[in-house]
């Protein structure tokens, strides 16, 4: 049962390893990715049930058990993400596919694309599955690197720039990263998480505040927190619609993850942690208002992506079974949804060739089913009622007011500010694209960045791999029921961590 | 075989000196380049010794891995270095290397064979990334110990070097093939 | 809790400040010389967090138990010395593509700080409206 938890992490990282020796065959690259990711997908469903059903999956690896050796765990939490992810990245996998088979024609092969793409699922398994902190930061490295990798593919003068400011802000937090873990070390001996978490205990207060408050950093400027966003804006928009959508729905959803799974197993806290409310309001308004101020697309959906960032803050700072419920119901939501709105994004400057949204209009009347695409994640994304994001923010919201504290109120007031804010940056995305008058598709400006392309050619692969996601954001509206109960009893176990230590430490089977 | 000297032998002169008096071994050749600059003829000499004595250690290292200092990495690390030096003496003209198998494909095997291992030990009901040692007796060696964890060195091995050749080829010969581009524009 | 020796914690102040120095720098290889500084820091501390006493090679057979140094640490650093050999050449690329393309290999401003230098530019020259029309009108890129 527990090779289970291994297949996530190691068969895509083998699966990298064939694709790169098959570099010349555009087919079986293709193929092997989608079966991989199809094959992980039922994987962390069969996860998730047995999870929910009989608690933690742990796996120690080579038999050698924590905390000396290093653990694979997939409690709810962990599945519940992993499920979520890899579902994205199959429909984003589909439509890169579908576009560079309509741009390049069947026969051109990536040699790099493909590997990358599935060291990239490794990393991200791995950072969810891994029990300790050191694998953590090995996730995250393996994570980043072939980000980097994928931001820099096809190198112009502004992705080069782009890139830069994206690979120097990650290395230095790598590099506080691996401060961290030397300073844990030292300070408790271990950086198994199931045990820090009875270490930390002994702690003086002054040394674990110190160690939270830096994984705090380190965590923020990962998940483009407020006031370390600064790098999301201007590196994402840089790169084609595909990778965009699966660094914006993935990569700050796994610090987020990361920040949620140490503070909340780590350390002892109250209940309500005003420092992260602080930062929750900051990261949604300033994310909204910069939305506002943007002409171009891409950049738009960026700041969005930051302010969005803050309502999963918002329920980490709550920090009771009804925030935590709401963070992870809002990480679901979003994943879906920030992905499905990059790939439009990547349809629409393909009819209109240009990202600037002044110089776009009547694409309603091009093409309707795009117009239909956007408009479900985009009123997801608002919070509006029978959409999914209005299911994560009742709950988020209901958590900030019983929490009775004026900074509860003051960022349950902040939440309905940004989502009003929200609302109207879409609709702005709206009127500018959709409605008004026809424009003829701009022209190339350079054909090889794979940015926009204004040849309004676009393949089934593309619109099919767009609605599947468009139907996942509905399905998680319809599954609202169970997924909420779901989440509860993932949030109650996250609060009270005795599964996990006892899954981790004790009881759970080597093989 | 000396055929393959483009530039310093006309192959339309047939002169019967010069394949009796070609030299049987050509290892000890330098490799021939068409960038005559920078090149000098004690470091080919020194590298093209060095080559396989390097080497050796390297699978030494492999072999040596388990138990002892060593292992995939170090080792596939000096394997590189390896080629690290005939790049060095040779330069990027230098196609006298001993195997012509695409970097990436040896990355990617080795990254294969690596995770494999991983695996196997499930089938055995040992846990994931487990090992098992087997003793052997072998007619010269002696009794040697094996690991099954060998496996998972010999793939770290190729993909390092793997990625010390695309290293090579990307930043090394590739700049120079962009520099000599360059320099031709300008001319 | 482990103590450090005051000789490896003025080290490690020096690298950590040397490296921070030099990632603030405009030039990428600068940039990229700090990030190895502020590796070999962060290695250094690990290898501190394992204690500061000095240890015998931590292999079986080679020393008694009590005399080996954590080997723990030594693992992670090994494993850190890996990644940051892997993204140090990814960053020599990325520098290299850069002075490929734009003729120097220096890390530039921000999108948005160029625009609000523009805008500020246009305001002091031809006042609000025309700076408003020329912000609306600009292609992002």
């Amino acid at each position: 049962m527990s090779v289970l938890v291994a297949v996530p992490v190691l068969l895509p990282l083998g699966a990298a390893g064939l694709s790169m020796a098959f570099g010349r065959f555009a087919d079986i690259q293709r193929w092997l990715g989608l079966l991989v990711l199809g094959v992980i997908v039922v994987d962390a469903a069969v996860l998730l049930h047995v999870a929910d059903v009989h608690g933690p999956v742990v796996l120690h690896l080579g038999g050698w058990r924590a905390p000396v050796g290093i653990a694979l765990v997939a409690d709810r939490l962990a599945a519940l993400l992993l499920l979520v992810s890899v579902i994205v990245m199959f429909s984003v996998l589909l439509y890169s596919i579908g576009q560079r088979i309509t741009d390049y024609g069947r026969g051109t092969a990536s040699t790099t694309f493909h590997p990358i793409y599935l060291v990239l699922c490794a990393g991200v398994s791995l950072a969810y599955l891994t029990g300790d902190l050191f694998n953590l930061f090995v996730a995250f490295e393996i994570m980043l690197a072939s980000s980097y990798v994928l931001i820099t593919r096809r190198t112009t003068a502004n992705r080069v720039r782009a890139g830069m400011t994206y690979t120097i802000v990650s290395l230095s937090s790598s590099v506080l990263f691996l401060t961290l873990i030397g300073l844990v070390y030292a300070a408790t001996g271990t950086v198994n998480l199931a045990d820090l978490a009875e270490r930390t205990d002994q702690l003086p207060p002054g040394p674990a505040t110190a160690l939270a408050l830096l994984m705090v950093i380190v965590f923020g400027v990962k998940s483009a927190m407020v006031p370390l966003h600064f790098w999301l804006p201007d590196s994402y928009p840089n790169a084609p619609a595909p990778i965009t959508a699966i660094f914006a729905a993935l990569l700050t959803k796994v610090g987020i993850y990361a920040m949620i799974r140490t503070q909340i197993l780590v350390f002892e806290r109250e209940p309500s942690w005003p420092l992260m409310l602080m930062f929750a309001l900051a990261t949604m308004l300033v994310g909204a208002l910069g939305a506002l101020a943007q002409n171009d697309l891409n950049r738009l959906l960026s700041f969005l992506l930051v302010s969005h960032i803050g309502f999963m803050l918002f329920g980490l700072g709550v920090y009771d079974v009804a925030g935590l419920t709401g963070v992870i119901l809002y990480i679901v939501h979003h994943i879906t949804v920030q992905a499905t709105l990059f790939l439009v994004s990547g349809l629409v400057t393909r009819y209109t060739g240009t990202v600037a949204l002044s110089r776009m209009g009547g694409l309603a009347g091009i093409s309707p089913l795009v117009a239909v695409l956007f408009a479900v994640p985009a009123l997801s994304l608002a919070g509006v009622p029978p959409f999914s994001g209005f299911v994560a923010k009742l709950a988020l919201l209901r958590s900030g007011i019983e929490l009775g504290t004026s900074w509860g109120y003051a960022v349950t007031a902040g939440a309905v500010l940004t989502s009003l804010l929200t609302l109207y940056a879409v609709a702005r995305v709206w009127t500018r694209v959709f409605w008004g008058k026809r424009r003829e598709p701009e022209g190339d400006p350079d054909h090889s960045d794979e940015l926009v392309v204004g040849t309004g050619d676009t393949s089934q692969g593309m619109v099919y791999a767009t609605g599947v996601l468009v139907g996942a954001t509905v399905l998680v509206a319809v599954l609202a029921g169970p997924l909420s109960a779901v989440s509860e009893r993932a949030a109650i176990d996250l609060l009270s961590g005795q599964a996990y230590r006892s899954a981790v430490l004790g009881g759970g089977s080597g093989g | 075989m000396t055929e393959h000297r483009p530039g310093s032998w006309d192959p339309a002169s047939t002169e019967p000196w010069f394949r009796s008096d070609a030299p049987a071994e050509r290892w000890l050749l330098p490799g021939y380049s068409r960038d005559t600059r920078e090149r000098t003829i004690l470091l080919e000499l020194l590298v093209r010794v060095a080559f396989p004595t390097v080497f050796v250690f390297s699978i030494y290292l492999l072999f040596a891995g388990h138990y002892r200092a060593g292992g995939g990495f170090s080792g596939g690390l000096v394997a590189g270095q390896a080629f690290v030096l005939r790049y060095l003496a040779g330069g990027r003209v230098d196609d006298s290397s001993p195997f012509s198998i695409r970097p990436p494909v040896l990355i990617g095997v080795g990254l294969t064979i690596a995770v494999l291992t991983g695996f196997v030990p499930v089938l055995f009901g040992a846990a994931v990334l487990g090992s098992g040692a087997v003793t052997l007796t072998v007619p010269v060696l002696g009794k040697v110990k094996l690991v099954s964890s060998l496996l998972l060195d010999v793939g770290v091995y190729l993909l390092l070097v793997g990625v010390v050749l695309e290293l090579l080829r990307t930043l090394g010969s590739g700049i120079e093939a962009d520099m000599a581009a360059g320099e031709g524009r300008r001319r | 809790m482990t103590t450090v020796n005051l000789t490896m914690a003025v080290v490690l102040g020096g690298l950590y400040a040397a490296g921070f120095y030099l990632l603030l720098q405009r030039s990428l290889m600068r940039v990229l010389l700090g990030i190895v500084v502020l590796g070999h820091g962060a290695n250094l501390l690990l290898q501190l967090a394992g204690g500061a006493r000095a240890g015998r090679p931590p292999m079986l057979g080679e020393s008694p138990l009590s005399e080996m140094s954590d080997p723990f640490p030594q693992a992670m650093a090994l494993t850190a010395i890996v990644i940051t050999f892997a993204l140090t050449t990814f960053l020599l690329a990325l520098a290299y593509r850069g002075w490929v393309l734009l003729g120097h290999d220096e890390v530039q401003d921000d999108v948005e700080d160029r625009r609000i230098r523009r805008l500020e530019s246009r305001l002091a020259e031809e006042g609000v409206e025309e700076a408003e029309r020329e912000l609306e009108s600009e292609a992002t890129r």
